[in-house]
Parts: structure tokens; sequence; C-alpha cells
């Protein structure tokens, strides 16, 4: 044989590299990601957020539910942010009013993944009928204003957590749907697709375990995307009555509670830092997303 | 030397390159990617740089219109353009000198023309920067036009860049890269992507214009039959060095560098066939980007290589006239010793028993847009066990979807599938195991064919499971085996594609449609998306393939040198039509159909050879609405009246073994084909 003259065989240039390919193109991922400073940022707002939510009244100042007879004070040494209408520390409800958010909002989110994913994937690599069908479908869902069918779905079911993390995935999975078969269409052009059809392989094996972890990029940055509006939209819900319920300390039942309390001109402190505490986190998310899409591009 | 001196006092050279350095710079460390290049381009010659990918071609290119990506900049050696030293002008002078002195037309027409411009609008533009009127700047460009050969300049003018055909787009970025009338125009691989008839049109199109305006071209091109046809001087660049150049004529015949012969030995030509041998090739691997070589850049793959090609840097050496080679041993270069191996025993096929497969007047028809078009139509042919049928055409042609419905993935419209003397289900879900099994393909693409997050046991093994049921330490055994027969070593198996060379991707995806044991692989243009020196390798590994398992091959490729080398027997197919089928060295020696001819001719090849070109006139027309009569007189040369618009011709059998679909009788092409190539009045004349 002439093995010595074929370019599978002899001569070595990459001898050592190759084994750990794939560990180096992962650690090149990871080296971009920590020189984007989107993604730094993003991670840092994030995760002071994300601490607070697991740490939670423990370590706040004060207990966020304690009522006290200082009410309504403006923001001092003793009470960073002031206090609200029942004496309680706004600062410590701030901190503590991460953890529903940051609850309730990943959980919808992945079920809307989760589900958005499979959905996209049937569409994108079955095609014909099952597309055009379940596409129409998601098109009409996406017609329709998101928050009113929160409304009323949440007004049939009645609130809590559970209710809150079903109807937000479920309406977030429309979107996500067809971020995904977007990327599945490219994706089946692909002859790897066709080598799998010419061994045998059935539809969900070629969606789940030949195309699914090609696409996995893409779908890291729409879950990241898809949270930042998870978060906007229990905000809303919770603002309007119909998410989370009192006493928690929770920003937009914070400033639920209070917004009318700005009619008089003063009392600012009571709605300012939750909205800034919404704002920031839905920034971070955003970043991080910004960082990662950045990073899948390329 | 003295006379490049001399020449410079008359008048400047168009380019000049001086020990030209380029890095680029990849996490924070310099890589060097051209070492040394010192070479110039004289006024009004065509110069050809020729290498493999990875070589540095392109980076030579775009460092001398100063375009090199960010992360690449030249780091010594200097660049002078019409006398200009481009690395001391201003960022403004550059920009002058840039849109006055050097054009480049690049490999893909199709991103190099806005999609949302009109393609007068656009060539106007080029003559709009420069100063003219609006409707001054529309006369230039169809007068641009014009001179790039479009027929119909006004047409094309108001039509966006989609609606022209790839050979097309290609001459509008010509009559644009012109427009300046350049000192320099770089040509970068212009016609990879073209077919082999459109191609030569190009060619000759650029060759014409060149000894027209005099205009000096670098042209960089991994095919040295292009080369020899169109540049007086060539370097052959390697690894970042220019390691031999001068008269083109000279190298092809007496070249001087061990890379050089290697390269020119790996080309399939002079009619070898897998009977005859097996082809030559370079062992190892090009040195990565930015390795450090202490001695000849060449040295780890050459085998004549001593001790100190390792230690020292070879200087060039002058071999007569302007003759160069960076070898130690330059005058044994030949003597490059060829690889010995063992006479393979190739299957013999024996067509009188059944064929192994057999389609009969297998049509498909694509709905477009409420259009029918008709991709297959009547195409009958068979292929015995162990055989080779080479299938060639045009894009456009057929190819790929009469291999897709051999295969299952698209169902024929009409017609049937025999295999091994049953009826085969139409799609893949009706197929059983054993059909799977048995009819298995190659790709074009490797990167495409593999998923890139599999790894290669992962790979082999799934294949293994599904086609033979095999699992466990007998799957992985088989694996073992499977990957030895291609020659890939087994430290790969646990690598995803992304890690292995293209040469490598290619290995796995034939050691992949072999897991079960096929009877028949299609192998659709398997090397097309590979350099030449890879190229011999996989036809190699194939050719063993075939003698050792005793399979089937239908092979598709645009190159007909390759499937010369390979086929028993080939079939020719225009708009989905068979035009010819016979065998391998009918086909070839002729007398052939015309459409043939005009394929043979439209090559060019490094041996010089060379038949004289048939002109095809026109594009292949649309499969939505082909031509009456026979389908292939609107571009015939050899047309010989009205019965060619009117009737088909129906495919006979001329003489044995060899079919056609063609008005002339077989022994009237061959007087005519003897004659030589047809004039543009014998194609009209009765």
């Amino acid at each position: 044989m002439s093995a010595m003259t074929d370019d599978a065989a002899g001569f070595e240039p990459s001898a050592g590299l190759v084994p750990s390919e794939a560990k180096i193109a992962r650690r090149e991922m990871v080296r971009q990601l920590l020189h984007s400073k989107t993604f730094i940022v993003g991670n840092i707002v994030v995760g002071f957020w994300v601490f607070w939510a697991i740490a939670g009244s423990r370590l706040t100042p004060h207990d966020p539910l304690e009522q006290t007879s200082n009410i309504l004070k403006a923001p001092s040494t003793a009470y960073w942010f002031g206090t609200d209408q029942f004496g309680r520390d706004i600062f410590s409800r701030v901190l503590a009013g991460a953890s529903s958010t940051l609850t309730v909002a990943p959980l919808a989110t992945l079920l809307a993944i989760v589900c958005g994913t499979a959905v996209g994937l049937v569409t994108g690599y079955y095609g014909g009928i099952a597309d055009d069908t379940i596409s129409r479908f998601v098109d009409a869902v996406l017609a329709l204003p998101l928050i009113v069918i929160a409304v009323m779905v949440l007004t049939a079911l009645g609130s809590s957590n559970v209710t809150l993390i079903l109807v937000i995935g479920l309406v977030f999975t429309p979107p996500v749907s067809r971020t995904v078969r977007a990327t599945v269409l490219g994706e089946r052009q692909l002859d790897y697709v066709q080598a799998a059809q010419l061994r045998g392989e059935r539809g969900p094996y070629i969606m789940f375990v030949e195309i699914l972890p090609n696409i996995m990029g893409p779908i890291v940055v729409e879950a990241t995307v898809r949270l930042g509006y998870a978060i906007f939209a229990i905000a809303g819900l919770t603002f309007l009555g119909f998410g989370v319920q009192p006493p928690s300390p929770d920003w937009s039942l914070q400033i639920s509670e209070n917004y009318t309390l700005l009619a008089s001109g003063t009392y600012w402190w009571t709605v300012l830092f939750a909205c800034v505490a919404i704002a920031t986190l839905v920034i971070g998310v955003n970043l991080v997303a910004d960082g990662l899409q950045q990073v899948v591009d390329e | 030397m003295s006379t490049a001196v001399a020449q410079e006092v008359e008048a400047p050279h168009a380019l000049e390159l001086e020990d030209l350095d380029v890095v680029y710079r990849v996490r924070s460390s310099d890589r060097q990617v051209l070492r040394g290049v010192t070479l110039h381009v004289k006024r009004g010659e065509a110069y050809g740089l020729v290498g493999e990918s990875g070589c540095g071609k392109s980076t030579a290119a775009l460092a001398v219109v100063n375009y090199l990506p960010r992360n690449g900049r030249v780091r010594s050696g200097g660049i002078r353009i019409d006398g200009r030293d481009a690395r001391a002008l201003s960022g403004a002078e550059l920009r002058e000198l840039r849109s006055n002195a050097v054009s480049m037309v690049y490999q893909n027409p199709g991103a190099a023309l806005n999609p949302s411009i009109r393609v007068g609008k656009q060539v106007a533009e080029v003559f709009k920067t420069r100063g003219a009127s609006g409707g001054e700047a529309t006369d230039r460009a169809r007068e641009a036009l014009t001179r790039v050969q479009i027929a119909d300049p006004g047409s094309v003018m108001g039509r966006y860049a989609h609606q022209l055909s790839g050979g097309m787009q290609q001459r509008v970025v010509i009559a644009m890269a012109l427009a300046t009338d350049p000192a320099l125009l770089i040509l970068d691989e212009p016609t990879t992507g073209l077919d082999a008839t459109v191609e030569a049109e190009v060619l000759d199109l650029v060759a014409a214009l060149q000894a027209d305006l005099h205009t000096s071209v670098l042209f960089i091109s991994h095919n040295l039959g292009i080369i020899r046809k169109m540049c007086d001087r060539v370097g052959v660049l390697y690894a970042g060095c220019l390691v031999e150049e001068g008269e083109t004529d000279t190298i092809l015949a007496d070249p001087r560098h061990p890379y050089t012969v290697g390269l020119l030995r790996c080309v399939p030509r002079g009619g070898v066939r897998k009977d005859h041998g097996r082809l030559d090739t370079i062992p190892g691997f090009m040195p990565n980007v930015g390795e450090e070589l202490l001695g000849c850049v060449f040295a780890g793959r050459c085998t004549l290589a001593v001790e100190r090609c390792h230690t020292e840097v070879p200087e060039a050496h002058s071999i007569g006239g302007s003759h160069m080679s960076r070898c130690h041993f330059h005058e044994q270069a030949q003597s490059l010793p060829r690889e010995v191996v063992a006479d393979l025993e190739l299957p013999a096929v024996d067509r009188a028993t059944e064929p192994l497969l057999s389609f009969d007047d297998l049509g498909k028809v694509f709905k477009q847009q409420g259009h029918d078009v008709h991709a297959l139509v009547g195409v009958t042919a068979a292929i015995w066990p162990g055989e080779t049928l080479g299938l060639v055409g045009e894009s456009g042609s057929g190819k790929t979807t009469l291999a897709r419905s051999l295969l299952g993935i698209v169902a024929p419209t009409s017609g049937a599938v025999m295999f091994d003397s049953r009826d085969l289900a139409p799609t893949l879900k009706g197929r059983s195991r054993e059909d799977l099994r048995a009819l298995q393909i190659v790709f074009q693409n490797p990167d495409s064919a593999l998923n890139r997050r599999h790894s290669v046991r992962k790979i082999m093994r799934r294949s293994l499971k599904k086609l033979t049921g095999l699992t466990g330490s007998a799957a992985d055994a088989r694996t073992r085996e499977l990957m030895d027969s291609v020659r890939l070593a087994e430290r790969y198996a646990s690598a995803q594609p992304g890690a292995l060379s293209g040469g490598l991707k290619q290995r796995l995806a034939i050691a992949r449609s072999f897991a079960g044991n096929p009877k028949l692989v299609v192998c659709d243009e398997p090397t097309s998306a590979l350099d030449v020196s890879v190229q011999a390798a996989i036809l190699n590994l194939l050719v063993e393939l075939q003698a050792k398992e005793q399979v089937s091959y239908l092979f598709i490729s645009h190159d007909l040198g390759v499937v010369r080398y390979v086929s028993d027997r080939i079939a020719v197919l225009y708009l989905g039509r068979l035009m010819e089928l016979g065998l391998s060295e009918t086909v070839y020696s002729g007398p052939h159909h015309p459409y043939t001819e005009a394929l043979l001719s439209a090559v060019p090849t490094v041996d010089g050879g060379e038949r004289e070109r048939i002109k095809l006139e026109g594009d292949i027309p649309s499969a939505a609405n082909p031509p009456s009569g026979c389908v292939f007189h609107t571009r015939c040369p050899r047309r010989i009246g009205t019965i060619c618009d009117e009737t088909e011709p129906p495919l006979v059998e001329v003489e044995k073994n060899h079919l056609m679909r063609c008005h002339i009788p077989l022994e009237e092409l061959r007087a005519l084909q003897a004659a030589g190539p047809p004039s543009v009045s014998a194609a009209a004349a009765p």
C-alpha cells in the first residue's frame, strides 16, 4: 500500500492539536466572550440581581415585609431609598424584589424555548402541510396583542406563579418557533441531513440528534432575548394585578401599589427605585444577548 | 537581472513585489503568510500565480491593492505599482492609485455586483466617479459592455445582476475593471465557479482584451491548464514562498522544483485511465500558516529532501533566462521518485449479464412558479457490477437530479429504476434496509455532508448501526477497519470534522458511504472542492476501493480529465436529455456528439496537445422552456439545417456500445471532426 504517499498518513503538521480541537474552538468562543465588554457588563448587572434573588431578605438591612411607623420617609442614611406607605424599607424591598421576577421569567422562557424549538424543528424539517398549518396559526397568534391573551387566560385560570409561567411560556412559543424554523430551513439544506435520510434515519432522530446540536447558538441567543421580554411581560401583568400578589416585594407590585402617590409630586422614591431595578435587569439581559449574538454570528 | 534593470529605465514594470513579507496577527502573535515574495509583472505581460489553497496567492493580490483583512499587514518589502511605491503613498494618493492603476476581478461575480442596482447604472457609476456627466457615463457604460462582447448591451444594462448568467456577470465585472484603463488587472480565480464552455469563453475574452489593450495581468489560479493558456510567465507559490518562476512553457516542460514536478504529475491527463495506473500524489500537508521553517518550505513533503534542505533556506537559483528555482538540488528535481504501487486488479465488467442498476425512460418535472421544469427527459441507461459510469454535462443539465432520483431522494415523475432485477421503490420511505445499504453517495462538499457536531466515531458507528445493525465492540472494530481502508488514522476517531483537512473529511465521507458494503456509490463531484494533490489521492482511493469491494460508481464531474480517469463508460447529459453514451475511450476519441466535442475542446490542458477550441454561442437554454427539435440546436456549431430545429433526433446505437442523439450520421461526423473544428459558416451551411 502507499500509505506514506497519501495525505492521511506520514507527515503530521498538526499532531497533538487534533483530539482537543473541539475544546480549542470552545475555548476560543469563551475567550471572545471575555473580550466583549457588552457581555461582561451585562453579566455583572444580571449577576448582581441573581445574587440578590438568591440571598433575598437574609442579607437585606431590614426585613422587606416588616411594617413600621416610619411611613413615606424620604431617602436618608437610615433608609437609603426611603420607606413606603406601610413604613417598609424600600432599599431592602428593591433588593429582595429580584427573586419573584428572576424565578418566573427564566422558567417561562425555558418553557417557551423548549416548546418553540420543538415546533420550529417540526415545521422547518417537515415543511409541507404541517408547516403551512402551524405557521399560519403562529402568525395568527403573533398578530394578537400579547397582554390581551395573557390577561384573558389569567382571568380564566386565576393568578398564581405557575399559571403566570404557563401563560408567558405559551405566549412566547410562537416567536421562538419562528426563529428556530428559519434556522432549521438553512440547516436542512446541508448534505448531512440527506446522508442521514439515506441510511434510513427517521424524522425525530434527524431533528433532535442531527440538526439540533448545530442550531444551539441561535437558540441560546433567542433565549436571552426572550428572557428580557419575559421580564417586561411579567412586570406589565403584575402591574395590572394579574401577576405576583401582595405583600411580595416584587418590583412591579411596588410600582402599582405606589404610583397613585406620584400625583402629589412628592414620594417619587416609592416608585423610582423599582423602575430603575427593572430597567437595569432588562438592559443587563439584553447586553448579554448582544454579546452572545456577536460571538455566535462569527 | 540586467535586462530587468534596462527595462526599468525605459518604463516601470506594471507591478513589482520585492521581498514581500505579509503577516496576519492571530491571538496576539504574527503568523507569516508571505515569505519574501519577489516578482514583477512587465508592461503588457500576463503573469500567472499558481498554487494550492492556503499558499497565499490571494493574500498577495490583496496586499497589492492594500485590501488585506484588518489583522493583516505588510511587515517588510516593497510594492511598486506602475513605478510608484504603494507603501509610501498617503491615503488619498493610494486611493487615487487604486482607482486608476489597478483593478481586481474576484472569483464570485455574483457577490461583486450590487444585487439591487441595475447593471447599467453600476457600470456608469465607475465613469461618474471619474467625472463623466450622467448621459456621457451611460454611453461609456454601453461602450464598455460592448467591449466585453456583450451582444445586447442595452437590454443587459436594464437588468439586475441575478437576472444574468454567471458568465455574463463576470463579463460585466471585467468591463467595470477595465473601465479605468488600469495599468494592472488582477484576476483572482475568475472562472472557478463557471462551466467549462463558459469558462473558455471568458478566458478567450480576457486574452483578446489583453492583446488589444496591452493591459498587464496578474492571473491567480490553482489550475495549471488555465495558466498555460493565459500567461506568458508563471510563478509557483507554496506556503507563501515563490518556489519557482519562469516562462510558462519552460516551467511546464522543464520544472526545476520538486513541488512543481509533483503538482504537474497529480493531474490526470494525456488520457490516463485507472487501468493504466495510479495517479501521483504529494505526500503530507502544506505547513501551517506562520509555522517557523528553518529550511526549504517544501522539505517536509519532498521525497528528495536531505539534511541540508531542513536547515538551510535555498536561495533563488537562476537556470538560464528568467527561469528561477528555490531548490538546492534543482538539477535533480525531475528525478523526484514516483510512488511504487502494487498493481490493482480492477473488476472485469461483463455487460452480457444482468446490469446491477438500470433505469428506463426516467423523467422528472419540477413545478416552479406554475411552470413545468423538465429536469430529466426519458433518460435510459444501466450500470453493471464493478463498473464506473461517468456523468458529465454543464450545470443545469440534470446530473444531480438523476443521481437523486436513483437514490430515492426525489421521486421521478415517470420511468422506473431496477436494481438487481427488481423494481426499486421511488422514494426512500419505500426502500428496505438492503436497498439503503446497496446505494450510497459521496457528496461534493464534505463540510456540508458531515455533521460538524458529531465526532468521527459517532458518524461511523451510527451508519454502521443503521445499515448493518452492528453495535458495541463489533461496530468499533468495523469502524477501525473502515478508517484504515480509507487511511484515516485512528487517532482522529474522537475528533470532530472541523479538525480535519478537506482531504481527510472526504476520506471520512467515503468511509461512511462504504459502511454497509454498498453495491453502487454515487460520487457527486467528490473532488471538485479539493486541491489537485488531494484530488489525486482521493481518486486513487476510490479506484482502490473499487478493486477491493467490486463496487460500481456513478461518477458525476465537470472535470473531463477526472471522469476519463475513473470511468468505464461515459454518459453526456444536456438539458436533462442523454446526448451520448459510450465506452470512455470511444466518447473521448470520437467521433463524438457535437456537444461532447465542444465540451472536450473547452478544457484547457497542461500538456499542450490542446484541440482547437469550438465556440459555443450563448448560454444554456432554460429547462423550463427548452428549444424545439434537438435541444442543442441553438448552440450547435454543426447544425445541419431545419431538421435540427424541428425534429428531435432519437438516441440510437451508432456503433457497438455507443449511443448518440444526433441527426448527422456517424461516418459524416467522423469525417467532419477529422477535418477540424467547424467554422462559423460551416455551421450555417446545409
